[in-house]
């Protein structure tokens, strides 16, 4: 009865009128009601969330956006060393270096994403415990804020671009770079996907949250970020395809320095895995999002 | 749904499982779906539907149980009831924050709950950034905040402070800002838990205010409080919550009541150390307060016809150069006042010390009824004078009339005698032609 209310009620009210608007609050849960419309009714948050992390991250740090910088900046140094020199892995004949900064800067969005959604009921859980608005905005105002802190890594990867090129080192940036913003937005879907199917599975178990960071840095090799696609063999390439960040690296290699090859048909899967992970998240996220304040 | 009825709540209850809040470990759901040990077998069937409390072996409680009721266009529905008894949890559901077990809620137009002020601050940002992120948490849309910012700056009396980062705020200087975000919310039903509690009394007065404004602006509101005396000042009809059970739906005057009598809740003492509270400021703290008899046993219950002593026992922490002054204010269950009392001749300075303020009220003043006395202590300067505390509806007590007693003016008459007091006063009565 109150199913079928809702169902009549909504559609006389609109957005044009909140005062119309009839909410059932019910104890039965429906799978496929995520609220889509709530984040663009609340995009002011959304805006404000975004500047807020800004500028706490900001203010909180002597070096500010320099440390953003250097945190790629090093792993790529370590990773030319350790995998470039000692175990002397080879880099689809663009320079180490380069090779390992775009592969770090492209996943370390991926990872950061994945973190910070995965930890949306526990660092929300003061705020969700008391105010109601729809609980997708935190997710995706954290997803949009770490695109600030990779944009600016992004900005390093360039300049060293830039100057890598001019040394004629057989870097070779094409046109694909102008979809960098595309891969990004990929990224961020596939970190959210994931986060989202974390946080849902730490409502019930908080330990999971502890092997998330170590889960990552396990996938994080699972990808050939440290090594080229190239040096996996053939009969194995189908189960590297299987993870969807494999494709987005190695596009985004091949647009920055030109080195790498992948077949539409394998990004195209890769696209796919991620709708339907975000579908998979968002529906999940959804229904536990309703009670697991009762948890905390 | 009646266009009218803006909430609309059926049989709606919500059950938690007490003991061990523990959260759930994979390893040992694992155990139990491998048919390991017997205990955690045990704890794998009992986990309830996803999301839901944990404990092992716990039989369930119901935080709420089959509680109907609904709220039309306009009104202003307390909602009482001692810890424990569900409030909260109703406030919860009410406000989309957790989903019943049972039962479903109709509400119709948008909703603004106010469990705690402040939700959201953050220290680093300034008091501007902290209104639009706080009133955007809380439904606004910054094109309505940025209509209404000023008001709210001038309402929290913060103006130069108000670029200044909020951790540099004194406590106080945030209160007052987290208030005035909230007291400027304009959704179509507001719900307000306790948080019109705290902060100074002044400030506090100047919410309560606020509030009313709102509810006599025709919003919908649903207020949650301990304090008898601003449920009765704002609320024309409650609800009263008994562990979870809806027990009373009807005028605040009964409610109160009905809160009162149903022995949950004893007001002829307060003590606020047992309770631990701190009631007062750092100069002057209640110790306790109450209500006695002629016998000077403390008690609710007083014949009409009886003499009580309210006294009041505070702590003056440092020596004042000041007039300290304690008051008392009697009020009526509906929020009105029956008489202030405030000893006269009281000198300054004051020296540091526990003080006994000890008001006797005689008998054959007060009228049959419930009566609720808020307990002050006020500095009175040369220039201005401020309140230490002011705890509304700190005392609670009952006057009751014996009709044989009062036979003699009552002349067969046996109804009620309306009046915030009913005095004995000396009358002449005598043929003149």
């Amino acid at each position: 009865m109150h199913a079928k209310g809702k169902r009549m009620s909504v559609t006389r009210g609109s957005d044009s009128d909140p005062a119309m608007q009839v909410h059932v609050i019910s104890s039965r849960l429906t799978w496929f009601d995520v609220d889509i419309g709530g984040i663009w009714r609340y995009r002011d948050l959304v805006w404000l969330l975004i500047r807020r992390d800004f500028v706490a991250k900001y203010k909180q740090t002597a070096l500010g956006p320099l440390w953003f910088v250097l945190q790629p900046l090093l792993n790529a140094i370590v990773f030319s060393i350790i995998f470039g020199h000692v175990a002397k892995l080879p880099t689809d004949g663009v320079p180490p270096f380069l090779f390992y900064l775009a592969g770090t800067v492209a996943w370390g969005y991926f990872a950061s994403c994945v973190s910070a959604t995965a930890n949306t009921f526990v660092a929300n859980a003061g705020l969700y415990g008391k105010v109601f608005f729809p609980r997708l905005v935190m997710p995706v105002s954290t997803v949009i804020s770490n695109l600030v802190t990779v944009a600016i890594q992004y900005l390093m990867l360039l300049a060293f671009l830039a100057w890598f090129a001019t040394q004629g080192s057989g870097v070779r940036p094409g046109w694909l770079m102008l979809l960098t913003p595309l891969l990004f937005l990929h990224m961020g879907v596939l970190g959210m996907a994931v986060g989202l199917l974390v946080a849902s599975v730490t409502t019930r178990y908080r330990d999971l949250l502890l092997a998330t960071g170590y889960a990552l840095s396990l996938w994080m090799y699972a990808t050939p970020i440290v090594y080229p696609l190239s040096q996996v063999p053939g009969e194995w390439r189908w189960l590297f395809m299987l993870n969807p960040m494999t494709a987005v690296i190695e596009v985004f290699r091949m647009a920055h320095l030109g080195a790498g090859a992948l077949g539409v048909g394998e990004y195209a899967l890769s696209v796919v895995l991620a709708a339907l992970g975000l579908a998979a998240g968002l529906v999940v996220f959804n229904r536990y999002s309703k009670s697991f304040v009762d948890t905390v | 749904m009646d266009q009218d009825i803006v909430i609309d709540a059926q049989g709606i209850s919500k059950q938690y499982r007490l003991g061990t809040l523990d959260h759930g470990s994979l390893w040992r759901d694992l155990r139990g779906w491998l048919g390991g040990s017997r205990d955690a077998a045990q704890s794998a069937k009992l986990a309830p539907e996803p999301g839901h409390l944990r404990g092992i072996a716990n039989a369930p409680f119901l935080a709420l149980d089959d509680v109907s009721f609904s709220v039309r266009r306009g009104e202003t529905l307390g909602v009482i009831g001692r810890n424990g008894a569900g409030k909260s949890t109703l406030l919860k559901v009410l406000s989309r924050i957790t989903t019943p077990t049972r039962g479903s809620v109709q509400i119709r137009g948008r909703v603004a709950s106010l469990l705690e002020v402040g939700t959201g601050f953050h220290p680093e940002l300034t008091g501007r950034e902290n209104v639009f992120l706080n009133g955007t948490i809380l439904g606004m849309s910054s094109a309505e905040l940025r209509k209404r910012f000023d008001e709210i700056v001038a309402f929290a009396e913060l103006d130069e402070f108000i670029d200044t980062p909020v951790k540099r705020y004194s406590s106080g200087m945030y209160m007052r800002l987290a208030f005035s975000v909230a007291a400027h919310l304009e959704p179509e039903i507001l719900i307000v838990d306790e948080v019109l509690a705290v902060g100074d009394s002044k400030f506090q007065r100047k919410c309560l205010g606020k509030m009313e404004d709102v509810t006599h602006g025709g919003r919908t509101v649903l207020f949650v409080s301990h304090n008898m005396g601003a449920v009765t000042s704002l609320c024309n009809r409650c609800i009263v919550l008994q562990k979870g059970k809806l027990v009373y739906d009807g005028s605040t005057g009964t409610a109160v009541i009905q809160y009162h009598t149903s022995g949950v809740f004893t007001t002829a003492a307060l003590d606020p150390a047992a309770a631990g509270l701190v009631i007062g400021d750092d100069q002057v703290q209640l110790v306790r307060a109450e209500v006695r008899g002629a016998d000077g046993t403390v008690g609710a219950e007083y014949e009409i016809d009886q003499p009580i002593t309210v006294a009041l026992r505070y702590r003056l922490l440092q020596t004042s150069a000041n007039r300290i002054v304690p008051n008392l204010h009697f009020l009526m269950p509906d929020g009105s006042y029956a008489f202030c009392a405030v000893p006269p001749l009281l000198e300054a300075p004051t020296p540091a010390g526990e003080y006994i303020a000890e008001c006797r009220v005689p008998g054959g003043l007060l009228n049959e009824g419930t009566y609720f006395v808020s307990v002050a202590v006020n500095t009175y300067a040369q220039a201005s004078h401020f309140s230490h505390f002011w705890e509304q509806g700190a005392l609670c007590f009952n006057v009751r009339e014996d009709l044989d007693k009062t036979a003699a003016y009552r002349y067969g008459y046996t109804g009620a005698i309306p009046g915030s007091v009913r005095p004995t006063l000396a009358w002449d009565v005598r043929q003149v032609g």
